[in-house]
C-alpha cells in the first residue's frame, strides 16, 4: 500500500506557475466583468437621475398621477402613459403566455416528428430576429387593418363595457399589444422549451409507470418542476414588452390622454420618451428622463415580483 | 499514509478586488478619448424638419453626382430635433420650418445665420370614400374639428360650406404630428391666430398637448395615417400629400375666399410679407385675395463661424448652387421656389458665412 500511494504521491507534482498565473487571470478577467455589469447599471441609474432631478424637484409625486402631458405650459404628468405601459405589456403576456407555452409543450414532447419539430424552432427563433422596426411596419400596413373588423365587432356587441367603449380608429392599445405579443412570444418559446427539455426524464418516466396519462404528466409534474425556467421566460419577454419602442410607438396611435378603452389610442412611456426626446430642452427633456426612471422602477418591482412568485412556488412544491 | 495537506492562503480576493477596479477604470478613461479621422472629402452633416426633407436630399444627392468628394447628408428628425442638434454643436446645420426664436439663437455661440431655402404649403388632406380634393373648410369649422367640437364629416358646420359633396356620417379622426415639428408650430401659430379658444386651450408650439386625435411620427407618418385610417384629416406638407395622393382641403383665408394650395396661391402669400434683415418672418394668416393662408418660409441655420475653413466654403458653394442650379427641383418636388427679392437678400446672407 505504501508503494502505491508513494507512486501516487511522485506523479501528482505542483502545478505549474503559468497555470497557476493563468487561473488568476481568468479569475480576474470574470470579476471585472461581474463588476463592470453591476457598474453599467449603476453608471445608467445615476447619470437618468441626474438629468431627471430638476423634474424630481418640481413635479415630484405628483407626476405620476397626473394626466396631462403638456409641453407649451410646461405641465407634465406621466400617469396615462404608466397605464399605457402595464397594460399593453398584460395584454401581450395574456396573449403570448398561453400560445408560448402550448408551442413550447408541443416542441419538447413528441406529438409531431422530429423533423417537423426542428423546423419549427428554428423558425420560432428566428420570429425574435426580425427588427423591431419592421414589426411597426407591418403592424400599421398588415396588422391593423386586419384588426379593423375585430375592433369594430367588440365595438358594436361589448361597446357597453368601458374596455371597449370608443369607436375604433385602427392604432391604438389593442394593436400595440398584439405585436407586443408576437414580439415576445419566441422569448417565452424558448426558455420554456429549454427548462421543460431540461426536467430530467427520471420525473417523466416515473409519472408514466405511476399510470398518469400523458396530459396529467405535462401538467402536474413537468410544468411545475419546469416553473423557474418559465417563469424567468416570462419575465424575460414582460420586459422586453415594458421597454419596447419602436414598434409600439408606430401603432398605439400616440395619444396623450388617459382612456380605459383598448380600442382607443394611447401611449407608453417608451413611445413617448422616443417620440420627443431628440427635441426637447429643459424641464421637458428632465420630465422625459423622469419618466424613463419610472419605467426602470416598474422593471425592477414586476421583476422583483417574479422572484418572489418563483420562490414561492419552489417551496410549495419542494414540501 | 500521511497526505501533505497545502497551508491554506489568505484569500486573495481583496487584491484582485482592487486590481479589477483600476483595470475596469482605465478601460473606460481610455474609451472616452474621441479619435477622429480625417476624410480627404468634404463631409456636412444637417438635421432638422421633415418638411423639406424630399427637397434637401435631392439637392445634395444631385450635387454629390456632380462632385463626388462632397457629401452632404441630411437628417429628417424633426424641427425640434434639428434646432438642438444644431445649438448643441452635434451637426453642421439645422433645419427648422419655424425660425429660431431669439433665446434659442443667444444659446449658439458661434453665432447663426437663418436661411430661408424654400417654403411650401401646409395643407389639410383627408379619407373618407369617395373623398375628392376641393373641400371646402372654413376657419371656423377647422378650429372646431381640431377642438374636438365637430366630430362627424356630415356635421352642419361642413356640410353647409360643400354643397354638392356626399359627406359620410362617420366620425373625424384627427392625425397630428407625434413628435416637436416646426409643421405643427406654423399650423398651430394660425389656429391661435384664428380661434381664441386655441389660442387659451392649446397655444402654439413645436410639440402641444392636443385636444383629440392621434400621432403619426414625421410628415411622412401623418400622411400614411390618413391614408390608413377611414374618416381621418391632418395637416401635412404639400409633398408628403401629393406623393401619398391623398385628396386636400382649400381652405379660408383672411380675406374670406377659399383657397386651393398651388405654387401661385403660396407665392401671393409670401409676397404680402416683407423678408426683414434676420430673413425671419411667419407668415401667419396673410392677406390678400388669393393667398393660402398656411404657407411657411422653411429656413436653413447655419453658424456665422465655423472652425474648418474647407467646411465652410463647402457648404456656400452647396447653398448657392442649390439656390441657383437646384431651383429646378423646387418645381418638380412641389416646393415654392424663392421671390426674386428674397434670393438676392439669402445670397448676401449666405456670404457671412465665416471660416
Amino acid at each position: 500500500m505504501t508503494a502505491a500511494t508513494s507512486d501516487a504521491q511522485a506523479e501528482i507534482q505542483p502545478r505549474s506557475t503559468t497555470e497557476i498565473s493563468l487561473d488568476k487571470g481568468f479569475s480576474w478577467i470574470t470579476f471585472v466583468s461581474a463588476i463592470g455589469v453591476a457598474a453599467i447599471l449603476a453608471w445608467i441609474t445615476i447619470v437618468v437621475g441626474i438629468q431627471a432631478f430638476p423634474a424630481l424637484q418640481q413635479f415630484g409625486a405628483k407626476f405620476l398621477i397626473t394626466a396631462t402631458w403638456n409641453p407649451v405650459k410646461d405641465d407634465f404628468g406621466v400617469f396615462p402613459m404608466m397605464y399605457g405601459t402595464l397594460v399593453s405589456s398584460l395584454i401581450a403576456l395574456l396573449i403570448a403566455v398561453p400560445i408560448g407555452l402550448a408551442c413550447a409543450i408541443v416542441l419538447s414532447e413528441n406529438f409531431l416528428p422530429r423533423s417537423v419539430r426542428r423546423v419549427s424552432v428554428f423558425l420560432m427563433e428566428l420570429l425574435a430576429a426580425i427588427p423591431s422596426i419592421v414589426y411597426g411596419f407591418w403592424g400599421i400596413f398588415v396588422l391593423i387593418p386586419f384588426l379593423r373588423p375585430i375592433e369594430a365587432w367588440l365595438h358594436q356587441y361589448f361597446g357597453w363595457l368601458p374596455l371597449f367603449s370608443t369607436i375604433p380608429v385602427g392604432p391604438g392599445m389593442l394593436a400595440a399589444g398584439v405585436i407586443l405579443a408576437i414580439m415576445i412570444l419566441p422569448i417565452i418559446t424558448a426558455l420554456s422549451r429549454d427548462s421543460l427539455a431540461a426536467v430530467p426524464s427520471d420525473l417523466r418516466l416515473g409519472a408514466y409507470s405511476i399510470g398518469s396519462t400523458r396530459w396529467q404528466t405535462i401538467f402536474s409534474v413537468l410544468i411545475p418542476a419546469a416553473f423557474s425556467g418559465i417563469v424567468a421566460g416570462i419575465m424575460l419577454a414582460l420586459g422586453r414588452a415594458l421597454g419596447e419602442t419602436m414598434a409600439v410607438t408606430l401603432v398605439i396611435g400616440n395619444n396623450n390622454d388617459l382612456n380605459f378603452s383598448l380600442i382607443a389610442p394611447a401611449n407608453t412611456i417608451a413611445s413617448l420618451i422616443v417620440s420627443q426626446f431628440s427635441e426637447s430642452t429643459g424641464i421637458q427633456k428632465s420630465a422625459l428622463m423622469y419618466a424613463g426612471l419610472v419605467l426602470f422602477l416598474i422593471t425592477l418591482i414586476v421583476n422583483i415580483f417574479a422572484q418572489l412568485i418563483v420562490r414561492r412556488v419552489n417551496q410549495y412544491s419542494s414540501k | 499514509m500521511r497526505t501533505q495537506l497545502r497551508p491554506i492562503r489568505r484569500s486573495p480576493f481583496r487584491q484582485i478586488f482592487f486590481i479589477s477596479l483600476v483595470l475596469l477604470s482605465l478601460v473606460v478613461t481610455s474609451c472616452m478619448g474621441s479619435s477622429n479621422a480625417k476624410d480627404a472629402n468634404v463631409t456636412i452633416i444637417g438635421s432638422g424638419g421633415t418638411f423639406p426633407a424630399p427637397l434637401y436630399q435631392r439637392w445634395f444627392s444631385e450635387y454629390n453626382k456632380q462632385k463626388p468628394n462632397i457629401q452632404v447628408s441630411y437628417q429628417a428628425v424633426g424641427s425640434g430635433a434639428g434646432v438642438e442638434q444644431f445649438t448643441t454643436g452635434t451637426v453642421d446645420f439645422g433645419a427648422s420650418d419655424t425660425a429660431m426664436k431669439d433665446e434659442e439663437i443667444k444659446k449658439v455661440k458661434q453665432g447663426v445665420i437663418m436661411l430661408p431655402m424654400t417654403a411650401g404649403n401646409i395643407v389639410l388632406a383627408y379619407h373618407f370614400p369617395n373623398a375628392k380634393s376641393g373641400l371646402q373648410l372654413s376657419r371656423q369649422a377647422l378650429a372646431d374639428i381640431f377642438l374636438g367640437k365637430v366630430k362627424t364629416w356630415n356635421d352642419p358646420a361642413i356640410a353647409k360650406l360643400n354643397p354638392g359633396v356626399d359627406l359620410p356620417d362617420s366620425p373625424i379622426t384627427v392625425i397630428h404630428r407625434s413628435e416637436g415639428s416646426g409643421t405643427t408650430d406654423v399650423f398651430t401659430k394660425f389656429l391661435s391666430k384664428i380661434s381664441p379658444e386655441w389660442k387659451e386651450q392649446v397655444g402654439e408650439g413645436k410639440a402641444v398637448s392636443w385636444v383629440v386625435g392621434l400621432g403619426g411620427k414625421g410628415n411622412a407618418g401623418v400622411a400614411a395615417q390618413i391614408q390608413q385610417i377611414d374618416g381621418a384629416i391632418g395637416y401635412v406638407e404639400y409633398v408628403y400629400a401629393r406623393e401619398a395622393k391623398i385628396p386636400i382641403a382649400k381652405l379660408e383665408n383672411k380675406a374670406g375666399k377659399y383657397i386651393e394650395p398651388t405654387t401661385e396661391s403660396a407665392t401671393k402669400a409670401l409676397d404680402t410679407a416683407k423678408l426683414p434683415e434676420n430673413l425671419r418672418v411667419f407668415i401667419t394668416d396673410p392677406d390678400g385675395e388669393e393667398s393660402y393662408p398656411l404657407v411657411t418660409y422653411t429656413w436653413m441655420m447655419v453658424y456665422k463661424k465655423y472652425d474648418d475653413a474647407t467646411k465652410a466654403n463647402t457648404l456656400k458653394e452647396v447653398l448657392n448652387w442649390a439656390l441657383t442650379d437646384g431651383r429646378k427641383f423646387n418645381e418638380e418636388l412641389g416646393y415654392i421656389p424663392l421671390p426674386p427679392e428674397a434670393l438676392a437678400k439669402v445670397k448676401k446672407a449666405i456670404n457671412q458665412i465665416q471660416a
